[in-house]
């Protein structure tokens, strides 16, 4: 393969900015094959891939274009996840890639989260060039997000194309400037080999799916390969590449190419994106640079709604974690909901995934309880613990000092709202660092937030304060002494562990009397009073009562529908079927999930 | 014991808490829909041969909303298809204006021998409000007529816990009633039934408080016993040797047979309900659909909750009898419990609810679910 025929490139932008739009219009637009491949009858290939109906992860595509100059390329369009919780996944996916084009919406311009990427892109030496998208919105502004971009990014932007990528106006201009702007990669086919892992699947019949970047030497079935941060070392199946929608096998992968290789690895752990893959015989001297170990910055427990689901949980755990390395979990008992797993996470939008996964792909009804982050607790014997669990929070005699995360935050917002956002960065805690404007009607703020702040409902927050103009993105900055309180809730005098949080000691008061108030609309009556109430340190610190149940009666006849009766009765158990019970007392599962939204503004 | 229950869905106009099946109608639809009764009742009678009908109840919907005619007509067919013994209880619903004394002298020739009044309040204000189609003057009027043709055993509805009502009109409605000396009273508490009109304006109902409308539980029962009724089930009261016995029907889970729109019937430890499309039910087709075998526990289920509305709750022995298993050993948890909470006792070999009990009942209820 002729290295000068490829470009290897990702598509960055801000969420519904047309990231996934493009990247259709592109694939659409262009072939899947070489003129030579389609004669080597590769299509008998794929059939075959598609009996066995593997599919690759979306948008990781090897499409074939015939330019103007009358040249076939091969374009791998690399997928980048697009969200902040994965900003290592980001880094690695771009640094599979040798340019970038960036998707800004002609009626939006830029946004914190642009910014952020674009950054990460020039950061990792990437050509970056611009596409103006939506410009058929009657709000389209071109010129002006062209200004916008030269000025605050810094890159040329007066040739950026203007497209609708919804309508398919401009995508030949697109491809064109694909093949003129991004630069061909580099490197030596002969050199030892050294490829990159940018992300892997899990294949019941194939195990792990390795997708990377070659970027130096070769490989093919065969070669043993060595993961150079794990160790793992395995002999090669298979390599191939992506098809829309399916793996093409091929001879070999050499420098300057993007696809994937197998080789009988059963667990995804041992290929973790970012570690390089180099050839066990004839090693290459270094690892390729930027490698680092994901850590969870998010904790919560997930326990089966009903217990006798525990192993199902645990089942299923590990085969999601096969397919996501960054899933970590333990057992762990909670008093009030029985035997469940700590689970550590990316961000809060992995939580919601692996959640919403569990659920829906594996039928489980799940029990979360509220996020925390890690905490470290200096005690006075000069031992560390990095706390995950408020329940395991050590008596406050032991408790030297403790630390919490704290990370850096961009928040781009229109002027209106400066005042309603900084409020808002306020009341969590923030350490203001500066602002800057931006084209006269919008500015960047600079913050300093605890992680703990803003893992709950931050994000909804912001955008509700700024009509959902405010946009976002941070960076882990490390950690800081905080005086740190533990809040426990009681219900019916009794403490139920699952609802204990940690909390910065001046938010408790006003924490403790909101999730006493959510509490109180969520417990159902019973036949006697609920007293709720928020403690620090075994002091009570707020307080609310659910009234006794004093009348409930089913009185009508209907007909002799005693069917209908009965559905109503077991609607009323399947009700408590729902519910957790502590003490004498049934909380509805739901309660332990609806305190994290307490922001109501 | 056997009984037979007859759905009529037609009302003048649907009141505005009813989640009923019923409808306002056409002549035509009417006729239509007498005609497939009547096919319905001769069609399935055979399943019937053996059983001597016990009790028979005309339910709606408005069942006098039918014409001379057409009772008649459906009379005969039950006449003719069963064996009604010589003293069932014959019951049919009707509401104030929609039947005249002609109509009234004819249901009584008919066999008809109890009639329920829909009454649900006696202040017109109130009646409005529910979007019911009568006056209380009505009231009086078809009350007269029921009683000067023959009618020897009536039962009226009346509702608490109405929008705006007051304990006083609550009250006031009780003291109305008690002056006609029916021989039932049935007394309901509103609920709010989803896909009705007050559903849909619950935010803006203007509903008792909980605590005024168990004061209205309350006052009824203290009410009616000061003269001469006894409670009898939750929401039922009667003088003695008035008890509904199509009602007990029920709640003892004897046998029934349901026909018309919806009608639901249980045979055999077997619960089936009628199609509820109207076009489907005018087809003729097999009727009986959604046929739910019950399991013994099911039947246990019901064995408890359905029993326990009677104030002379559940006897240890019937389940004994029908289960050949001791009550003790599926329930004895539960009712030690519920006695414990104060929301049942037992007396020989009855449990049945307390005071409190019936103002929870459905919290009482949901606990017998196995």
């Amino acid at each position: 393969m002729d290295q000068s025929k490829i470009r290897n490139f990702c598509i960055v932008a801000h969420i519904d900015h047309g990231k996934s739009t493009l990247a259709d219009r592109i694939i659409e637009k262009t072939g899947l094959l070489t003129d030579r491949e389609m004669q080597d009858q590769v299509l008998d290939n794929m059939e075959l891939e598609r009996e066995r109906g593997i599919t690759i992860k979306a948008q990781t595509v090897r499409v074939i274009y015939k330019a103007k100059d009358g040249e076939e390329y091969v374009f791998n369009l690399i997928d980048t996840p697009g969200h902040v919780d994965f900003n290592y996944e980001v880094s690695r996916s771009l640094a599979a890639c040798d340019g970038a084009i960036l998707v800004v919406d002609a009626a939006q311009g830029i946004e914190a989260q642009t910014l952020a990427n674009v950054y990460l892109a020039l950061d990792h030496d990437l050509d970056v060039f611009p596409v103006i998208n939506k410009i058929d919105l009657p709000s389209a502004q071109p010129d002006f997000v062209k200004n916008e971009i030269e000025d605050v990014i810094g890159i040329e932007a007066q040739d950026a194309p203007l497209i609708s990528a919804k309508n398919g106006i401009g995508i030949e201009e697109v491809l064109e400037q694909i093949v003129a702007k991004i630069p061909a990669p580099t490197g030596d086919p002969e050199a030892p080999l050294q490829a990159l892992i940018f992300d892997s699947v899990y294949d019941p019949y194939k195990g792990v799916i390795i997708f990377c970047r070659i970027k130096e030497g070769r490989v093919r079935k065969g070669t043993r390969i060595r993961m150079m941060a794990t160790g793992a070392e395995e002999e090669v199946v298979e390599v191939g590449y992506f098809g829309a929608g399916q793996f093409i096998p091929c001879d070999e992968l050499s420098a300057g190419m993007v696809g994937y290789m197998t080789a009988s690895i059963k667990n995804v752990k041992d290929t973790t994106v970012g570690d390089t893959v180099t050839d066990a015989d004839r090693p290459c001297a270094e690892p390729l640079p930027g490698y680092k170990k994901v850590q969870s910055m998010v904790y919560c427990g997930l326990y089966p709604a009903d217990g006798a689901k525990y192993p199902d949980l645990r089942d299923a755990l590990e085969k999601l974690q096969l397919n996501d390395a960054s899933l970590n979990y333990e057992p762990e008992t909670s008093i009030a909901l029985g035997f469940g797993f700590r689970c550590g996470f990316l961000g809060l939008l992995h939580l919601e995934i692996i959640q919403e996964r569990l659920e829906r792909e594996y039928n489980l009804d799940l029990v979360t309880t509220a996020p925390g982050v890690i905490y470290k607790v200096h005690k006075t014997n000069g031992e560390v613990i990095e706390l995950t669990n408020p329940s395991n929070l050590p008596d406050p005699s032991e408790i030297d000092y403790m630390e919490e995360p704290v990370v850096s935050a961009e928040i781009m917002v229109t002027t209106e709202f400066i005042g309603s956002i900084m409020e808002l960065c306020q009341e969590r805690r923030g350490r203001y660092l500066g602002m800057d404007y931006i084209e006269g009607t919008r500015a960047l703020l600079k913050y300093e937030l605890p992680l703990n702040e803003i893992i709950y409902d931050f994000f909804d927050a912001l955008k509700s304060r700024s009509r959902g103009y405010a946009s976002f993105d941070y960076d882990m900055k490390g950690y800081e002494r905080s005086e740190l309180v533990k809040l426990d809730i009681l219900i019916n005098k009794e403490e139920v562990d699952a609802l204990s949080f940690i909390v910065h000691k001046d938010s408790a008061y006003e924490r403790g009397r909101k999730m006493c108030e959510k509490l109180k609309e969520e417990i159902p009556r019973h036949l006697f009073e609920i007293p709720i109430q928020a403690a620090v340190g075994g002091k009570v610190i707020a307080r609310e009562t659910v009234k006794a149940m004093r009348k409930d009666v089913l009185a009508k006849c209907y007909g002799g529908d005693i069917t209908r009766k009965k559905k109503l009765l077991e609607k009323q158990k399947e009700g408590k079927k729902r519910m957790r019970q502590v003490g004498n007392v049934e909380i509805p599962q739901k309660a332990f999930m609806s305190v994290l939204k307490l922001d109501d503004k | 014991m056997f009984s037979l229950y007859i759905h009529i869905p037609f009302c003048v106009r649907k009141c505005l808490y009813c989640d009923f099946l019923s409808d306002a109608y056409s002549t035509e639809l009417r006729a239509a829909y007498a005609e497939a009764l009547n096919a319905e009742i001769k069609r399935e009678a055979g399943f019937y041969r053996n059983r001597r009908v016990d009790t028979i109840f005309f339910g709606g919907g408005t069942p006098t909303l039918l014409t001379e005619e057409q009772l008649e007509e459906l009379m005969e067919t039950v006449w003719k298809n069963f064996d009604v013994a010589e003293d069932a209880e014959i019951s049919m619903e009707m509401n104030p204006g929609t039947a005249d004394w002609k109509k009234l002298v004819r249901m009584r020739q008919l066999g008809i021998n109890r009639l329920s009044i829909g009454l649900q309040a006696a202040e017109d204000e109130l009646l409005q409000k529910l979007g019911r189609i009568h006056t209380w003057k009505q009231f009086e009027e078809a009350y007269g007529m029921a009683r000067a043709v023959g009618f020897r055993n009536i039962n009226v509805d009346i509702m608490s816990a109405l929008p705006g009502q007051k304990l006083a009109d609550y009250e006031h409605t009780l003291q109305a009633v008690l002056s006609f000396e029916p021989e039932h009273i049935s007394a309901y508490s509103l609920i709010l039934e989803e896909g009705t009109p007050f559903y849909e304006q619950r935010e803006s109902l203007a509903l008792p408080e909980e605590e005024e409308e168990r004061q209205m539980y309350d006052l009824t029962e203290k009410l009616l016993r000061a003269e001469g009724y006894h409670r009898y089930e939750i929401s039922n009261y009667a003088k003695d040797g008035y008890e509904c016995r199509h009602n007990l029907a029920y709640w003892r889970r004897t046998d029934y047979a349901g026909f018309g729109l919806g009608a639901s019937s249980f045979i055999s430890g077997v619960r089936f309900q009628n199609t509820r499309s109207m076009e489907q039910y005018l087809m003729g087709k097999r009727s009986k659909e959604q046929v739910e075998p019950l399991s013994r526990e099911d039947a246990m289920e019901e064995f408890m909750f359905l029993g326990m509305r009677c104030m002379a709750g559940v006897s240890a022995e019937d389940f004994r009898q029908q289960f050949g298993t001791e009550m003790e050993s599926v329930y004895g948890k539960v009712l030690t419990e519920l006695e414990k909470q104060g929301l049942t006792a037992r007396e020989g070999d009855r449990f049945f609810l307390t005071k409190r009990g019936i103002d929870v009942s459905n919290y009482v209820f949901a606990q017998f679910l196995l």
